[in-house]
């Protein structure tokens, strides 16, 4: 442990509204909200003095409510509340099946979607069942609130564009009508449990009655600065069969999307070639 | 035998841990639990380049340098070394550094924290040298780093002749096989504390596995004589050969800083510097060409071995002497030659861990037999069948195996249960249907260990063992053998009551403390049970004896402490020491490499199901099956337990742990990169104890601490092939190397 207890001031508020002031005066501090990632850069010695802001009195925001066409999930419900919810086991079972890949049991008792958004590693688990869901992200900051396409929310590597003392409240999710013909979510990492992401899929699709592609959304997390959308794979197979060529040129069209590296946890060589194999899979419904 | 007919109360049965209900209550205390109010945190400044000069210090004006203590090699009272084979480690770097990491200063505060933050107030201005990184520069001598050819130690064994052989021979198959550095990944951490007693004794406590390796290192560092040095073991979470040689460097450090501050210092890696500083398994490169006659007969063996040991000697010419002794693996053959080196890199020193240099040369030789398999038409199992030692086989060097030859019944038992033949066949179905998204492949390997030292290495250890018996009844063994997880203390106190015939629960087991116990050797080499275990068990005959001839039973409590009264007369306790005396039939040359290079070894065989996805090149075990003869089990689940947990470390060898080294340096020194199995990575093992008594081990006991580590990771990576037809033949087989030889093949 080499943080320094001693040089490290934890504010703990206990509404929102005290959350946001804090912030407004101290726009440098970190907010705490699982501690999963914050914890590790602690543990290291990385944080200096900085404050932190601690947010797990703010019980309103980790509820998850459902409505008619969509449901409004708390930035601070945990990976593990997310896997218990009727409504997202029903509704979102790509999310849910990727909260239960992150970490392991104890991770997801404590890590939440908003400090996992937030937090913006290219690796982040919950991203590609996130962007294919699209939801809006509701942000909030001592001066106001708006909404954020959860496509707009990354900027590169742990960067979002939330400004200085702004905070994500809760993310929307509206459900899929129709259902999609096929689903798929999949994470390739290092080991079975405690595994930082080499690439991670999820997929919907769309058919129609001719057997055409209605609408495909796929990205992939891993292997770009941030999670991305194939969106001109996406956009080639508008309207088209899924029959070898054109499954051939989806997964060539993918390249234009993604731009995998070489890194400590495996190869660019690795992670293209296993991402196409995803999408192919995905499109010969095997 | 007869005594092994006799039913046994204690030994052969599955006892609970002597350790385990204070362990799983958290009231054991390791070195970091351990209360020393008013202690400082000592912590090290370390090379951050591979190789260079330092021209000098330079401590940040604006830091409070008032609050803490500061030592450099200027402070060390006694010889700069870290004694061990040869003393060329130094304690604390002078003047140059041979390798990133290497120890330069220390730095010790009342708070961890501010002790980890005056380490960023220190620059140290180096002139740096060209470094030699790997094992390919180092033989060709891109820069001499140690004598006049880079090599620290060599070792041949020469047997017939090898190259007539080899003419001869109906084929002569030829391989290379890499394995990579592996972490032992411990689980508690390095750690020691060391204070200064009034009388001017230097104790230090902490995580270790042989104190009296420690004892002998302060005592030079120190300048002080074996009196005035004391070290004891704290509850130490696990070793695996990791802490053999390194505490003796970190109890130096601790005690420097004692030294200078008049205070007791604790110094406890985390894991980071843990990983990036101590050492590691040696990464070895190895060669075999091999001549066999048309039906598979083994005919001559060539084998070259080349491991990196990092910067120092260390602990390198003994486990090089390992891996060259098991290089040619468990097979009869009449033409052998192994020529076997260890060279110098500029990389932190590489060192003992489970199996020592055994898993590098077992895994080429036994994964060797798929490549033979392949350009002869006849399967591995076969091959085996046909060449594996058998009672009255010779060895490379020349040993007679006149006892305890379990290799071909764990063979035809592990092959028996896990169905190895009629899996590969329908594996071999499952592979043509391209509807399925795996590939399947069975592989199997078959491995001897050595117990106990190598050679002549026990003589010269002459270890002392022994037990006491105290005034009030109580029977403690006495030995500096060390629990580090594996059950020392269980099984020694099984061993004890078993020969007194008193009740467990009389026997007691010593910590070991270098004031107390005599010097049993260090607790390394499947050493532990077989042969200090036979000195506890002299030791206990003799008491028995005096018991006897007091006319007084160790029947109970009660009449325990009668016969204390009668033999301990007026002193505390009676003791009985007992020293190892080489067996009159094992006979070793040093000079030639010819001869009894252990007393017995223990085999094991392991076969490996396992399939691999077609989209992704992940391996997923299946199923592992392993049968090892290990002479006898004193307790069966604690034996179970050594082999299922060896098994699973070899596993993460084979297929997980990689090791990503840039300027010399560990990139990955963090649990999250560095990739161990967890329990979901670890398939069901299953398990079969063969035991073939071996006349000098306790009960018949042979080694098994290591065999484990051996052999899992050669069957793996034959299973591998097996399944896909890709053939890798370096560690780890990751879904990288695997998508890579694919793409490259179509």
């Amino acid at each position: 442990m080499r943080g320094d207890p001693g040089a490290t001031t934890v504010l703990r508020p206990a509404t929102p509204r005290q959350a946001l002031d804090a912030l407004r005066r101290e726009p440098r501090a970190l907010p705490l909200a699982g501690g999963t990632d914050l914890m590790v850069s602690w543990n290291a010695g990385l944080l200096g003095g900085r404050t932190v802001v601690d947010l797990s009195r703010l019980r309103s925001w980790a509820a998850i409510r459902s409505g008619r066409e969509s449901v409004v999930v708390g930035a601070l419900a945990t990976h593990a509340a997310l896997q218990e919810s009727a409504v997202v086991r029903r509704e979102f079972p790509l999310l849910v099946a990727a909260c239960a890949t992150i970490g392991a049991v104890q991770i997801q008792n404590r890590g939440t979607i908003g400090g996992n958004i937030a937090n913006a590693s290219p690796a982040g688990d919950t991203f590609p069942a996130l962007a294919v869901y699209e939801p809006l992200i509701q942000a909030v900051s001592a001066s106001g609130r708006r909404l954020i396409a959860f496509s707009e929310i990354f900027a590169g590597v742990k960067k979002t564009t939330l400004c200085p003392g702004e905070l994500i409240e809760s993310l929307e999710l509206p459900f899929l009508r129709p259902k999609p013909s096929r689903q798929l979510f999949r994470k390739v990492g290092t080991r079975a449990a405690q595994a930082i992401s080499k690439t991670v899929a999820a997929g919907l699709l769309w058919l129609d009655k001719k057997g055409t592609v209605a609408e495909l959304r796929f990205a992939l997390g891993s292997v770009a600065p941030t999670v991305r959308r194939l969106s001109a794979a996406e956009r080639f197979l508008a309207g088209k069969r899924l029959d070898a060529d054109s499954i051939a040129e989806a997964c060539r069209l993918l390249e234009k999307d993604i731009s995998p590296i070489d890194d400590i946890r495996s190869t660019r060589h690795y992670r293209l070639e296993v991402s196409k194999n995803l999408l192919r899979q995905f499109l010969e419904g095997r | 035998m007869k005594s092994l007919q006799k039913q046994e109360k204690f030994v052969g049965r599955s006892g609970l841990r002597r350790e385990g209900p204070a362990k799983l209550c958290g009231l054991a205390r390791y070195v970091d639990d351990l209360p020393l109010p008013g202690c400082l945190h000592g912590v090290t400044l370390r090379s951050s380049i591979p190789c260079g000069r330092i021209k000098g210090l330079r401590f940040d004006p604006a830091f409070a340098w008032d609050e803490c203590v500061v030592v450099t090699a200027k402070d060390i009272p006694g010889k700069n070394v870290v004694a061990l084979i040869e003393d060329d480690q130094p304690l604390l770097a002078d003047g140059r550094v041979r390798h990133p990491q290497e120890p330069i200063a220390l730095i010790a505060h009342l708070s961890r924290a501010r002790a980890y933050e005056a380490l960023k107030h220190v620059r140290v201005d180096y002139e740096p040298e060209e470094p030699v990184l790997t094992i390919e520069d180092s033989l060709a001598k891109k820069r001499l780093l140690h004598g006049a050819d880079n090599v620290f130690k060599r070792f041949e064994i020469v047997k017939g002749d090898v190259d007539k052989a080899l003419a001869e021979s109906d084929v002569v198959v030829s391989g290379e096989y890499r394995v990579p550095h592996q972490e032992q990944a411990y689980i508690e951490n390095n750690g020691m504390a060391a204070w200064v007693e009034k009388d001017g004794t230097l104790v230090v406590t902490g995580s270790l596995q042989c104190p009296y390796y420690v004892h002998k290192a302060l005592m030079k560092a120190f300048g002080l004589p074996e009196s005035k040095v004391r070290v004891v073991q704290a509850t130490t979470g696990g070793g695996f050969g990791g802490k053999e040689e390194y505490p003796s460097m970190i109890a130096g450090h601790a005690a420097l800083l004692a030294l200078k501050s008049g205070k007791a210092v604790k110094i406890v890696y985390d894991r980071a510097e843990d990983m990036a500083a101590t050492t590691k398994r040696h990464p070895a490169v190895v060669r075999h060409r091999t001549g066999l006659s048309k039906d598979g007969k083994l005919l001559a063996q060539d084998v070259e071995v080349v491991m990196d040991g990092g910067a120092y000697v260390t602990l390198s010419p003994v486990v090089l002497s390992r891996g060259t002794l098991h290089a040619a693996g468990p097979y009869e053959c009449d033409h052998v030659r192994v020529r076997a080196s260890v060279v110098a890199t500029n990389t932190p020193p590489n060192g003992a861990f489970r199996g020592f240099g055994a898993p590098q040369t077992l895994f080429a030789v036994e994964l060797h037999w798929e490549k033979i398999s392949q350009s002869l038409g006849i399967d591995s199992l076969t091959l085996r069948r046909k060449n594996a030692f058998d009672l009255g086989s010779t060895t490379a060097t020349g040993q007679k195996l006149s006892e305890s030859v379990g290799a071909r019944e764990c063979l035809e038992r592990a092959a028996l249960r896990s169905g190895y033949a009629a899996r590969r066949k329908r594996y071999d179905l499952w592979n043509k249907n391209p509807r399925n998204r795996t590939w399947r492949g069975a592989g199997l390997a078959l491995v001897h260990h050595g117990a106990g030292f190598t050679g002549s290495g026990e003589v010269y250890l002459a270890s002392k063992a022994g037990v006491e018996l105290t005034r009030d009844g109580r029977v403690v063994v006495l030995a500096a053998s060390t629990e580090i997880g594996q059950g020392t203390n269980t099984m020694f106190s099984q061993i004890a009551a078993e020969t007194l015939g008193a009740p467990l629960d009389c026997v007691e087991v010593a910590g070991p403390d270098t004031g107390r116990v005599p010097n049993s050797g260090p607790t390394v080499a499947s050493r532990t049970c077989m042969v200090v275990g036979a000195l506890v068990r002299r030791a206990c005959l003799q008491l028995k004896d005096e018991l006897d001839r007091a006319g007084r039973g160790a029947r109970d409590a009660a009449a325990l402490r009668r016969a204390a009264r009668l033999l301990c007369g007026r002193e505390a306790s009676r003791r009985f020491i007992v020293e190892y005396e080489p067996p009159p039939e094992v006979r070793w040359d040093d000079a030639s490499y010819k001869g009894d290079a252990y007393g017995v070894y223990s085999y094991a065989c392991c076969v490996a199901d396992l399939e691999v996805d077609k989209a992704t090149f992940e391996v997923r075990v299946l199923r592992l099956t392993t049968a090892q003869d290990i002479g006898k089990a004193i307790n069966p689940l604690l034996a179970e337990g050594q082999i299922v947990g060896g098994t699973a470390q070899a596993l993460g060898y084979a297929l997980l742990e990689n090791p990503v080294y840039k300027d010399g340096a560990m990139l990955n020194a963090q649990l999250t990169n560095y990739i161990i199995p967890t329990a979901p990575d670890t398939p069901p093992i299953d398990v079969e104890l063969v035991e073939r008594p071996y006349s000098r081990g306790p009960f018949g006991a042979k080694g098994v601490g290591e065999l484990p580590m051996d052999v899992p990771a050669p069957a793996i990576a034959a299973a591998v092939f097996h399944a896909t037809g890709l053939w890798v033949a370096s560690l780890p087989i990751t879904p990288e190397c695997l998508c890579r030889e694919f793409h490259d093949r179509f």
